[in-house]
């Protein structure tokens, strides 16, 4: 071995191949304190599908107290037949009449109604506006609102002012990006819904 | 010969108090320290009130640390006994009504003087070189205390606690593609939660603290490393006497610490202690109405509105409203407010003005840190206000001000007039 001779491109070699290994083992150890946030299992747990009863509701009625979804309240309404005919005249004013985004409902919700066609007069909608999570406000009268002097029926949301159809569809100029979200959904009975869950997903 | 230097006094007491400081003295520097910051820290001797909010920030820092660490001895981070558990404070916990009172009133007493000791750095021009690192550690501060106040708003537990904070985490959410991925990642469910709380508070009272004393601690030490801006941004170090202490300067021990911080100290908590004890709430700017009702996953309050500390940054959220390139004025307004919050950090660079301070500098900087003033208080009024359409157009309008006063910053200082900076302090 030579003394007073560095060797600088071992040197660099060495300094290399410790950075690289190095790093790797920080991005390794990284690994589980980031994954423990992700929902756990008891959280999953908690967000297993919920039924609802909509044998009571009568048309124009909203389910009370709102079903719970994974944690996040759960619009279920009764539509009369005046309220789904006037759906279709709304569709200039909005920004995604077709449900065109498909992240927003299941498959068999993508229409007018945003529901099953066999049960269309029953609106599931997840309660939370689509801008910043906040919950909107069930408003069926057609008629002048403080918030809207030629309100045609549906949910606004306090938070930041944005407006939604009765099929949840988001009317355009509000800050809310998207139609609200439909959960998937289906029927035990003419009765009892259930929510969270549906032959096409499970 | 330095003067903190204990020499032999008379009396026993004092000389086994030389003794035990000499022997940890031949240990660690700690008179070369006391020296270095303290009795021989050469600080400018024009200094004036603005110069006060950095050691009033210190003070406000120390009761929040001292409070919180109290407070976390009565407080369950539970999501059905947190609410509980400040009533409890409140109510039975010997001077917890006090010990709670003196933290949340700390919070807005936090950003206020930070806030003054932000607008004293842009006034006088002391984020320009060589004391553009002070001002980056200071930004990352002002980072860390905006998310310590807002993870120590849920911690309560009440309805605004819980809606105020699901409205700033779906802001994630505005993120391309990998939004709302990262929000359930936030939280750890798919709502806020009891899951969401205890994060908070872990981040709240451990990691975010921890964060804060190491950033004030490189402030400081970046700070007394180049020496202290002043009101004229004269380098008081062009001018040294023959043992290297600047002429125009003064020991901030003991003529500024003594002279100048304590009697502001005094002041300072006299108008505090007025707040916590009179005025806690203070009309619902500092603890807003609907947080005195427990957290409701299914009720919204009525009118959302942050602590008045986020409300500049939350009108401009608001104010994006329209959808450009493709993406939803959504991810907009999330742009907007963070590029709100980020900009300040870039003004020693957007700032090519030949002089630091505002009193050289022309009229062109006066007028437009005017105008930055009134649309920063423009949008903290909005920002507490329901939207409707007359004030989302104030706002961005106030939005417009806000970023121009930084945007337009390289071109008005190089264009202005500035007058000439005297050599030495004026007396």
């Amino acid at each position: 071995m030579s003394n007073g001779e560095v060797n600088l491109a071992r040197r660099r070699f060495l300094i290399g191949a410790t950075s690289v290994v190095g790093g790797a083992g920080v991005v390794g150890a990284a690994v589980p304190f980031l994954a423990s946030w992700q929902p756990s299992a008891k959280a999953k747990a908690l967000g297993a599908p919920v039924r609802a009863d909509v044998s009571k509701l009568r048309p124009g009625e909203i389910l009370g107290p709102l079903p719970e979804w994974r944690g996040k309240p759960i619009f279920v309404v009764k539509r009369t037949d005046a309220m789904l005919d006037q759906l279709e005249a709304l569709e200039p004013m909005l920004a995604d009449p077709g449900s065109a985004r498909p992240s927003q409902q299941p498959s068999y919700a993508a229409n007018r109604w945003r529901a099953r066609e066999e049960r269309k007069d029953l609106s599931v909608l997840i309660g939370i506006c689509t801008h910043l999570g906040c919950s909107p406000k069930y408003y069926p009268e057609v008629g002048p609102q403080a918030f809207d002097g030629n309100w045609n029926g549906g949910y606004f949301c306090p938070c930041h002012g944005s407006k939604f159809d009765l099929s949840g569809r988001v009317y355009a100029g509000v800050p809310a990006p998207s139609n609200l979200e439909v959960p998937p959904y289906t029927f035990e009975s003419d009765a009892i819904m259930l929510i969270g869950e549906d032959e096409e997903s499970a | 010969m330095s003067d903190a230097k204990l020499s032999e006094k008379p009396g026993a007491v004092m000389a086994g108090v030389t003794q035990v400081v000499n022997w940890i003295d031949a240990r660690m520097p700690l008179i070369e320290t006391y020296e270095y910051h303290l009795s021989r820290y050469w600080a400018p001797k024009n200094f004036n009130i603005w110069y006060l909010f950095g050691v009033l920030s210190m003070v406000v820092l120390v009761n929040q640390l001292l409070t919180g660490i109290w407070l976390t001895m009565s407080y369950v981070p539970s999501g059905d006994k947190a609410f509980a558990s400040v009533e409890y404070i409140m109510r039975d916990v010997e001077f917890g009504w006090l010990l709670r009172y003196l933290h949340s009133s700390g919070a807005s007493a936090f950003f206020i003087v930070v806030y003054l000791h932000m607008f004293r750095g842009m006034m006088y021009g002391s984020y320009r070189k060589p004391r553009e690192l002070i001002w980056l550690f200071g930004m990352a501060i002002f980072l860390v205390l905006m998310a310590e106040g807002f993870m120590g708003y849920l911690l309560p537990w009440g309805n605004m606690s819980y809606w105020g904070a699901q409205v700033i985490v779906s802001l994630v959410g505005a993120i391309p593609v990998v939004g709302a991925d990262m929000m359930e990642w936030v939280r750890g469910d798919f709502l806020m939660s009891e899951i969401t709380l205890n994060r908070f508070f872990a981040l709240h009272v451990v990691a975010l603290p921890i964060m804060l004393i190491m950033l004030v601690f490189l402030h400081i030490v970046a700070l007394h490393h180049v020496g202290s801006n002043n009101p004229d941004g004269i380098d008081v170090k062009k001018h040294k006497d023959e043992n290297g202490k600047p002429l125009d300067s003064i020991a901030f021990h003991p003529y500024y610490t003594i002279g100048h911080d304590l009697p502001a100290i005094v002041l300072f908590l006299i108008v505090f202690c007025s707040v916590v004890f009179f005025a806690p709430e203070m009309g619902g700017y500092f603890l807003e109405p609907p947080n005195f009702e427990q957290a409701n996953p299914l009720k919204t309050p009525d009118h959302i509105a942050p602590v008045w500390y986020y409300t500049p940054f939350y009108a401009m959220l608001r104010a994006a409203t329209y959808p450009l390139f493709g993406m939803d004025a959504k991810f907009w307004g999330f742009v907007v407010m963070v590029g709100a919050i980020a900009l300040p950090a870039v003004l020693p660079w957007l700032d090519r003005s030949p002089v630091k301070s505002l009193r050289y500098k022309g009229a062109v900087s006066k007028g437009m840190l005017a105008m930055f003033i009134v649309s920063f208080f423009l949008l903290g009024w909005l920002g507490t206000q329901a939207a409707s359409p007359f004030y989302t157009l104030l706002a961005q309008v106030g939005t417009a001000g806000y970023f121009a006063y930084f945007v337009l910053m390289p071109w008005y200082t190089r264009v202005e007039k500035t007058k000439p900076v005297p050599e030495r302090v004026p007396a």
